[in-house]
């Protein structure tokens, strides 16, 4: 664990770069404007070109993966300061950072195979 | 050497004040600290409707007709709501905090925090409407 921190505290702070830059926009759009009818919702065919071009689903990978590592690390922190509970250490750890993983891998696999 | 501690006299118990579990609550500057950290709790269900957004297009134009159906049921447009705010409240402290954990120089002398401020705002600004003109083209 403690030689792995630096890499977790970097894609921390990069998942909290992306999220910051990208996810109020991300959120207006597709949280608000489309379904209150605010702006009308793009088009399925449209979204589906967009996503078969690589650098869409790169974006995409980065978009979703980055910012689940910065809630892995930020809310592991959460759980112990907040609620204290600091003796089960290694169990939160690992299910944070697992769910990153696995939301990141789900992520990845729909990315590939969407054709 | 006594095998049983438990009958030492005037032993000392140890002074531990319980700490309630709001002690955020109690000063202004300990509830933003947590709202803060609370933030990446909607960072974290804003990937999560990307995700599902991703597999509704993976899966063709029903789903994601049906995902958008789903997106404006009220539960999801409270939530979606309340996120947007949390993220918000994310970017902004964000921002605010990067002129403090990275310190540019440029030419030999420090870069004033305002640049750096500025810089982030201007960038934040110009991926939202560059991600904006993508969408509505649509």
């Amino acid at each position: 664990m403690q030689r792995i921190t630096p890499l977790l505290w970097l894609l921390f702070s990069a998942g909290g770069t992306v999220a910051a830059l990208l996810f109020p926009v991300h959120l207006f759009l597709t949280g608000l404007a489309f379904p209150l009818g605010w702006i009308e919702a793009p088009r399925y065919e449209y979204l589906h070109r967009l996503l078969t071009h690589p650098v869409t689903r790169l974006y995409l990978l980065v978009l979703i993966s980055l910012p689940l590592f910065h809630w892995a690390h930020r809310f592991r922190y959460t759980l112990y300061d907040g609620l204290q509970l600091k003796h089960l250490t290694a169990l939160i750890a690992i299910l944070c950072y697992g769910a990153a993983l696995l939301g990141t891998a789900m992520a990845a696999y729909l990315l590939w195979s969407v054709t | 050497m006594n095998a049983d501690p438990h009958y030492t006299l005037y032993h000392p118990r140890w002074y531990r004040r319980r700490v309630s579990v709001w002690w955020w609550l109690q000063n202004r500057s300990y509830t933003v600290f947590v709202l803060r950290e609370i933030t990446s709790v909607f960072v974290a269900f804003f990937a999560l409707v990307s995700l599902w957004q991703l597999r509704a297009l993976a899966q063709g134009p029903e789903a994601y007709a049906l995902l958008l159906a789903r997106l404006g049921r009220p539960i999801f447009l409270v939530l979606d709501a309340v996120a947007f705010a949390f993220v918000v409240f994310h970017a902004i402290t964000w921002f605010n905090l990067t002129p403090k954990a990275m310190v540019l120089r440029f030419r030999g002398k420090r870069v004033p925090d305002g640049v750096i401020l500025g810089l982030n705002y201007a960038a934040w600004l110009v991926l939202s409407a560059a991600v904006a003109f993508v969408l509505l083209r649509g």
